[in-house]
């Protein structure tokens, strides 16, 4: 995937993106179809291990280290939640766990995703980023010892 | 009451979304379409005036006090334990123990009676579309007395098996605790039936009234069960008050819940005497204000009576079935014909949380999710459902504006 690229870029990238919409109907169809779009993940992933807590539909989530890089797959019964995965997977897949750990995120909060969704959904969505950091923090780890 | 229950009155919805300053207000930039009254119901100005007066006028901490605002508020208090009881026709005003709410009521039960009375062996039963606060309370209780919970299964449109019920019933049985009105479908169920068969079997019966306080009329005497719990913030009433109904026999062998303050006689390290019911059941500073409000919400209620809100909630529960049933792959959880207010559904391929957010983003508030009855959506093999639920001062017309949007997110999702 993008390997050379950084996570401001990619994540700079999709608020432009986001900045062509004029609503929320718009945006959500963008999302929708993003998450239409997302790799399925295979069945022998979907275990309790890999779910993610604190989500209203279900989140599965999983990484594999490659070269020093961290590559995610995920994926939900829902499809919206499915689109802000595949978004978190766009700019954190390919990064290396410590800027995977670093980053900020701020695109989130610049699309107006925390603020559109209800708290219980954007505690959902947070929960996602914690999980990723999670995979990058215990690669880190691992790779240390 | 200003209306009797056989003059078929009009109900004037404008006059009454008018009282309701919340309606008013925007949501994602339309006007707020609020479906998720079984959650909780918005509050009348009526309501709100009552407890901004409250606190402007005659703050005091009631009972006991001799100056003259804890004598108007231990007044203003009394009054709505006075019109709980007429509201829900309890034989005597001791009988009404104001609580936190339904769950707190159940609760009280299952501590104070439960361990007074459940013995090991024993059995409770409740059914599978308990609300979680009417299963956890009994499953703690059973576990600590070595007791065995039952569970009466439903039927595919979301009724009781009676007959099933009717098996479970033995000696054994000491409690049966059933929801008069499931939060999740809506679905009325034949208590008079349960409490009849679970009084010939021994079997004390609670009947837990949160959705149904709002919709029925609550004869607690005609309907001879032995607890009634309800919440107020159901009702058009404030959050954080509600009550527990009890046969004054029953509540008078039960010992206190909670202790402390206002539910003692005479205290000394020799030995406490509690207070006479209601008092015995309410430690410490109650919440003085909301049970002030509670009076108002009652009020209200009665002012447009019950009779004129089910007829003009039924309009709208036959109207939104009918348009939901129109859309493709749209599945009715809970089509019992005996129902109230609730309208819950599935749609094919569709995830309910997904449904709830492009409605949310179109200004109406639905509820979706389990609902706090997991195992109810266990028995139907969903992860959750989207939840439609209506109150007085919603009309046919935001019924349209939910179905036009709904239509529309099905369109985005598939």
């Amino acid at each position: 995937m993008n390997g050379s690229r950084t996570i401001e870029a990619t994540e700079n990238e999709i608020v432009e993106e986001f900045s062509l919409f004029d609503s929320w109907d718009d945006k959500y169809e963008y999302i929708i179809d993003l998450g239409k779009k997302l790799h399925p993940l295979d069945e022998k992933y979907k275990i309790d291990e890999n779910r993610v807590r604190g989500c209203q539909s279900t989140v599965w989530l999983t990484a594999d280290y490659e070269n020093g890089k961290i590559f995610y797959k995920a994926d939900s019964d829902a499809v919206i939640v499915k689109g802000l995965i595949s978004m978190l997977i766009r700019v954190l897949s390919g990064q290396e766990p410590d800027k995977i750990i670093k980053a900020n995120l701020d695109f989130i909060k610049e699309i107006g995703m925390m603020s559109h969704l209800a708290q219980t959904r954007a505690n959902g969505l947070l929960s996602m980023v914690k999980q990723m950091k999670n995979y990058a923090l215990a690669y880190k780890l691992k790779n240390a010892n | 009451m200003i209306y009797s229950a056989t003059i078929q009155n009009k109900l004037d919805v404008f006059a009454i979304r008018k009282q309701f300053p919340v309606l008013n207000r925007e949501v994602k930039g339309k006007p707020l379409v609020y479906f998720d009254n079984a959650a909780t119901t918005q509050k009348p100005q009526s309501v709100m005036d009552v407890l901004v007066d409250y606190y402007s006028g005659y703050n005091a901490n009631i009972h006991r006090g001799i100056h003259t605002l804890a004598e108007e508020a231990t007044a203003a208090f009394e009054l709505s334990r006075d019109a709980v009881q007429k509201f829900i026709n309890a034989a005597s005003r001791e009988e009404i123990i104001f609580t936190k709410g339904t769950t707190e009521s159940i609760n009280l039960v299952a501590y104070s009676w439960g361990r007074q009375n459940i013995k090991a062996g024993d059995e409770i039963i409740i059914s599978t579309m308990e609300h979680h606060s009417n299963i956890v309370p009994w499953q703690i209780l059973c576990q600590e007395m070595d007791a065995v919970l039952k569970i009466i299964p439903v039927n595919d449109h979301g009724e009781l098996l009676m007959e099933e019920f009717e098996q479970l019933l033995s000696a054994k049985t000491k409690l049966v605790s059933i929801v008069h009105v499931s939060n999740a479908m809506g679905v009325v169920n034949p208590v008079d039936k349960i409490i009849e068969s679970a009084h010939k079997a021994g079997a004390v019966v609670l009947i837990d009234g949160a959705q149904s306080t709002v919709h029925l009329d609550i004869d607690v005497q005609e309907m001879d069960c032995d607890f009634f719990a309800f919440s107020a913030h159901k009702f058009y009433g404030p959050t954080g008050i509600g009550g527990l109904y009890g046969k004054k026999q029953l509540l008078e062998s039960m010992p206190p819940f909670l202790s402390g303050g206002e539910m003692i006689k005479e205290v000394s390290f020799d030995g406490t005497t509690y207070a006479d019911l209601p008092y015995k059941f309410e430690a410490g500073t109650p919440n003085i204000a909301d049970t002030i409000a509670l009076k108002a919400a009652i009020d209200f209620i009665n002012q447009i009576g019950k009779e004129n809100i089910r007829r003009h909630e039924n309009e709208l529960l036959a109207h939104a079935t009918a348009q939901l049933r129109e859309i493709e792959g749209l599945k009715i959880i809970g089509d019992a014909q005996n129902k109230i207010s609730v309208v819950s559904f599935v749609v094919d391929k569709v995830h309910p949380q997904d449904l709830g957010i492009l409605l949310d983003n179109a200004g109406i508030a639905v509820r979706t999710g389990h609902h706090c009855t997991q195992p109810l959506m266990q028995r139907f093999r969903i992860p959750g459902t989207v939840r439609a639920s209506f109150a007085v001062y919603n009309t046919k017309e935001e019924i349209d504006v939910m179905v036009t949007s709904l239509r529309k997110a099905i369109k985005m999702l598939l």
